[in-house]
């Protein structure tokens, strides 16, 4: 299932990665590998672990168990100065954007430069422009961000995770919350960068039309498991495939997910959970249950 | 009843237990926050202070501009009202015995020694405090403090830093000024009360010592530490997940621990500077 390139190895490597907090597992033992060049995405519902599993690959987590191994190196095992190097070789694009508020657009994209790197001002500004230019900002690399829209401020922390040329990008829900023109234009700059400048990108998406629009592979995770990896040929498969044929309750699972259907094992796992005994039985335990 | 009492008394025993534990734990969770942020950064400023990078100093400047500038007029308004009480308050007592002319002293003792560092704390736990607060932990709900770290910038040197080192300088700066004022205000009022003016100064010359000086603006330093560090340890502790809540606590509890360890430090102070036989 896991597919590994045979001449380099797969440039993220997840092994046996686990998390928990409090009495809630939110990683159970997660495998995955993620060859260079390609655009992995990883989905799931909401609370299934995957922004969980971000954070672990850009080391703002630690894992209780199993290790992340990024460009052959475990992540765990560097110190600190390896670490920022290792910061240097990948980009992060968050949610909302995640830009310095109080740093115009053009400051934003400079300011990885400025820190990390011995160029002078006005070469920082070319590269600046370039990259604003990338992702269609550059007239707007003197406003603050919150001068400029969702769409625009995603596309700014875009320019900002490229600055240093990053080996690897990380995708946080990039079209989360826009509109479907900036939605597919995100998508469209994903699968720019990654053939043009051959960056290798993992994307964290519950969007479905981005997921099978850009992926070159699909991890779909549930409840901090890993359902299925496999190519979005077989993803879309799935997905078409008439529900009489799969008899298989993960794909069944999967299949509803793909689908978006209201009704399937997803729905019944709800519809099963202990909702009468907790509603009927409001005994002390239960009234400590909810203190908690 | 008697049972009812002998079941109710280790519930109630339990929660005043658990209260108990809940704030200790949170006393020393600030206290080791503090102390392990007041040693990242200060290896971050001896880096700084060698290195003294152009954005450095200018991070600087607009951390203490946007300080301190604010805080001058209520600095002014808050001294120069304190400087009317005093003399006031002091008048008829100390005409009784014919020592009007020492409101001048305890005037000037009040202001250098306790009052200027004291009140310019309480008002920039306020507006230095509260600001450096709110500003930080909004920018950790909005992943921006996630996006410093992941972009390996280290969030202590790039954002703890110039507002610390801020917050110090002003808290200096602004304690010098409402000594003056305050003494300024007293001999206004003075003169009102028909003290003779020279007499006046001459008096509060006499009474400033520069140990007297001295040991205000150091109080006014580590007023200004602390004011900082709690300051950026509660902001950069709300947690992304803890949304616009998770400000308004911060904000609100910089406020409460900032006035209290100011307080508590000034007491503190006064012991140790009145043991060493400083306050003379």
């Amino acid at each position: 299932m896991i597919n590994t390139s045979e001449t380099t190895g797969p440039l993220i490597r997840i092994c046996g990665l686990a998390k928990t907090f409090g009495c809630q597992t939110v990683l159970d033992g997660v495998n995955l590998d993620v060859n260079q060049g390609e655009i992995m995405v990883i989905m799931g519902g909401s609370g299934c672990g995957k922004s969980t599993l971000l954070r672990h690959l850009i080391g703002s987590m630690l894992p209780d168990q199993g290790h992340v191994e990024l460009f052959g190196k475990r992540t765990c095992d560097l110190n600190k100065k390896q670490l920022t190097e290792t910061k240097k070789k990948f980009g992060i694009l968050f949610q909302s954007g995640a830009l310095i508020n109080s740093l115009t657009v053009g400051n934003n994209v400079a300011l990885p430069l400025r820190e990390h790197t011995a160029l002078d001002e006005s070469t920082i500004s070319i590269i600046v422009k370039i990259k604003l230019e990338l992702v269609g900002l550059r007239e707007h690399a003197d406003k603050l961000p919150a001068q400029i829209s969702g769409g625009m401020k995603k596309r700014a922390g875009l320019a900002r995770a490229i600055a240093l040329d990053p080996q690897i990008l990380f995708y946080d829900e990039p079209s989360a919350g826009l509109d479907p023109v900036t939605s597919a234009q995100i998508d469209q700059l994903i699968i720019d960068l990654t053939r043009k400048l051959h960056v290798t990108s993992v994307v964290v998406t519950h969007e479905m039309d981005s997921a099978f629009t850009i992926a070159d592979r699909i991890c779909m995770l549930d409840k901090g498991k890993v359902l299925k990896i496999g190519t979005r040929r077989e993803f879309e498969d799935l997905r078409d495939s008439d529900i009489n044929n799969v008899t298989n309750e993960t794909e069944l699972l999967i299949r509803q997910f793909l689908r978006g259907d209201a009704d399937g094992p997803i729905t019944q796992r709800i519809v099963n959970s202990d909702y009468e005994e907790d509603l009927l039985a409001v005994n002390e335990d239960s009234k400590l249950c909810w203190c908690k | 009843m008697k049972n009812a009492l002998a079941n109710l008394s280790p519930k109630a025993l339990a929660l005043i237990g658990r209260w108990a534990m809940n704030l200790s734990g949170q006393f020393f969770s600030l206290v080791g926050g503090i102390a392990i942020l007041f040693g990242n950064s200060s290896k971050q400023i001896s880096i700084e202070v060698i290195q003294l990078r152009k954005a450095s100093r200018i991070a600087l400047v607009d951390q203490m501009l946007r300080v301190g500038i604010r805080a001058i007029p209520i600095i002014f308004l808050v001294m120069s009202a304190i400087g009317v009480i005093l003399p006031l308050q002091m008048f008829n007592q100390l005409d009784q015995f014919g020592q009007a002319d020492q409101i001048a002293t305890i005037n000037a003792i009040a202001a250098f020694r306790e009052l200027g560092p004291l009140m310019t704390a309480i008002v920039l736990s306020g507006f230095a405090g509260a600001s450096i607060a709110a500003e930080l932990a909004t920018m950790s709900t909005s992943e921006e403090i996630e996006a410093l770290e992941s972009m390996a910038l280290d969030p202590i040197r790039f954002l703890v830093v110039p507002r610390l080192v801020a917050t110090v300088i002003m808290t200096v700066l602004l304690t010098i000024l409402a000594d003056v004022v305050m003494v300024a205000s007293g001999m206004l009022t003075g003169i009102k009360l028909g003290l003779d003016s020279d007499v006046f100064l001459q008096t509060t010359r006499l009474a400033v010592t520069s140990m007297g000086f001295i040991t205000g603006l150091i109080k006014a330093f580590v007023y200004g530490l602390l004011i900082g560090l709690i300051a950026c340890h509660l902001g950069l502790s709300v947690k992304p997940c803890q949304g616009s809540a998770g400000v308004g606590q911060a904000t609100t509890n910089t406020v409460v621990y900032g006035i209290v360890a100011i307080i508590s430090a000034a007491a503190v102070f006064t012991l140790i500077f009145y043991s060493y036989g400083w306050l003379v």
